[in-house]
């Protein structure tokens, strides 16, 4: 059961938004640029940053590439400033080492590794800052990232998290909300077709709300990909004016 | 640390313009390259900075907690250096590829401030022997493109001026226990005095010159390089030799005394732009990774 402040009786959130309502988005494509793709996020107060290598030739084992598509090799990292308490290392703990996991099932769903075979993508996450939604910070990030590396993928991915206060569904959970201890569903969306690259649940939910709390997540992933996508073409429009087009 | 593949053909044109005190992008043997230095970039930290020197992208936070002072110093409190080189310098980087260097770099930051009169410690204690804050200091690499110590050390010094310690009371009961009590108004805070904060200069040596701020490709020009740590004052803390070749004598006086001109003047215009953030206040428009 959801603790009672995380929504007022005027329907407002600890912070001040809507259930429905989404943090503030900025985002920057081609922050570095000695990397083959980056691009930085800030949600509200959560800030990401994704760096993309590749496609390149496999480091390490060659035994490991694989003969008709690229291996995605992820890494979420999150800084030892990042988080209220400060945080011992910065990756290395089962938790990022789970997030890096999923990072990689995320995007091998999203990018076109066929066209890549016997090759290596690197997909490295930091996070700056953490106050809520990191996970989908990262994915979003990485999208961008990946994007600006010009590697080919099937559609955006989407990331956001939703929870549930009574009875409404609250859409991209902040950090205090997130530690009140409700319902939390992560979810990876591919915006024009539909198709869940990724969804997480914690904590207990029931089956009849489970509908409604998917709803929002969705809802919320379409406007962060309309968030994204206008990063994009701004960014295509900077890069071809640079160009003299 | 990252390096880049150069041909001999390219090396030998980097070392011949050096002579001429020419370098491949224009500058001088003692210029800097252009530095972006901002503060207060991450909210939930004591104190941040970001610097971006040339390729070299830099970002320092500091978290200040409470905790028992070392038994050697009962009286003051002290600072850890933590630095992490992320893979989106370079791919390797993942996982623990970074450590070495990073405990090289965290290592000669202690030799840097081990200096007494760098930092005032004893400013740091709250009660002695029993409560004093610590200071982490945690550095995060982001690219490598070249002259990592300097470009860190002055994140470092930025990120400590900008600093807010909260100020903290300490309440006797009868019984003589010792409560702590931290103040409820969040500018209500005190400051760090950076003025004798080191510097490092780095001075690598190419051919027969040395140069200040090398870029990646005259990193890997250069056989060695010295390292040594000033203060806005000209005194020098520490010194490092580092690279495979060796220095002859004179060589490291002439480079002692390049360091020590050339850091009086980087702590100047640092020391110029923290002041005037500081005077923008709180109007001042925060940039970050968006600009």
């Amino acid at each position: 059961m959801a603790a009672p402040e995380l929504l007022s009786d005027e329907g407002y959130r600890a912070d001040g938004r809507r259930p429905a309502e989404l943090r503030k988005i900025r985002a920057r494509m081609g922050v570095f640029a000695q990397a083959d793709g980056s691009a930085y996020i800030e949600q509200g107060n959560t800030k990401a940053l994704a760096v993309v290598y590749g496609p390149h030739e496999m480091r390490g084992s060659r035994s490991k590439a694989l003969p008709d598509r690229a291996l995605v090799n992820c890494q979420y990292s999150v800084a030892t400033f990042g988080t209220s308490e400060r945080r011992r290392r910065p990756r290395g703990d089962r938790q990022t080492g789970e997030l890096a996991l999923q990072l990689q099932q995320t995007f091998e769903a999203a990018i076109l590794t066929q066209l890549h075979p016997r090759s290596q993508i690197d997909i490295y996450v930091q996070i700056l800052q953490a106050d809520g939604g990191n996970y989908c910070a990262g994915v979003n990030a990485a999208t961008l990232a990946v994007m600006d590396a010009g590697i080919p993928m099937r559609d955006y991915v989407c990331a956001c998290s939703a929870g549930l206060a009574e009875d409404t569904p609250l859409a991209d959970l902040s950090s205090p909300e997130e530690a009140a201890g409700g319902p939390r569903l992560v979810l990876a969306l591919l915006p024009a077709s539909g198709q869940i690259a990724l969804l997480q649940l914690s904590a207990r939910l029931h089956q009849e709300r489970l509908e409604t709390v998917l709803e929002a997540a969705g809802q919320a992933c379409r406007a962060l990909h309309a968030v994204l996508d206008r990063v994009v073409r701004e960014r295509l429009r900077e890069v071809t004016a640079l160009l003299g087009d | 640390m990252a390096s880049v593949v150069l041909s001999e053909a390219e090396k030998l044109y980097i070392v011949h313009g050096i002579q001429e005190d020419l370098r491949v992008d224009g500058r001088g043997c003692e210029d800097y390259r252009c530095a972006e230095v901002e503060t207060d970039v991450v909210s939930n930290t004591s104190g941040s900075a970001r610097v971006k020197l040339g390729h070299t992208d830099i970002l320092v936070g500091v978290k200040a907690e409470m905790g028992t002072p070392k038994l050697e110093k009962p009286d003051e409190g002290y600072l850890e250096f933590f630095v992490d080189c992320s893979a989106n310098a370079t791919p390797e980087f993942e996982g623990r590829g970074g450590e070495e260097l990073g405990t090289e770099i965290a290592n000669t930051f202690y030799r840097v401030f081990s200096s007494e009169s760098s930092i005032d410690l004893k400013s740091l204690c709250i009660n002695p022997r029993e409560h004093c804050w610590v200071l982490y200091v945690d550095v995060l690499l982001l690219e490598c493109g070249g002259n990592l110590f300097d470009a860190i050390s002055i994140a470092v010094k930025a990120a400590l001026f900008n600093t807010r310690i909260p100020k903290v009371r300490i309440l006797e009961d009868e019984e003589g226990s010792k409560e702590i009590e931290l103040s409820d108004d969040p500018y209500d805070c005190i400051r760090l005095n950076v003025d004798d904060v080191p510097c490092i200069v780095t001075l690598s040596k190419i051919g027969y010159r040395h140069v200040v701020d090398a870029t990646l490709q005259e990193e890997a020009c250069s056989l060695a390089s010295l390292l040594i740590s000033v203060t806005s004052k000209g005194a020098l803390t520490s010194m490092k030799k580092m690279g495979k070749g060796s220095l002859d004598p004179e060589s490291i006086f002439e480079m002692m005394e390049t360091g020590r001109r050339v850091g009086k003047s980087l702590h100047i215009a640092l020391q110029k732009i923290l002041d005037e953030e500081e005077s923008l206040g709180t109007s001042r428009q925060k940039v970050g990774f968006l600009g």
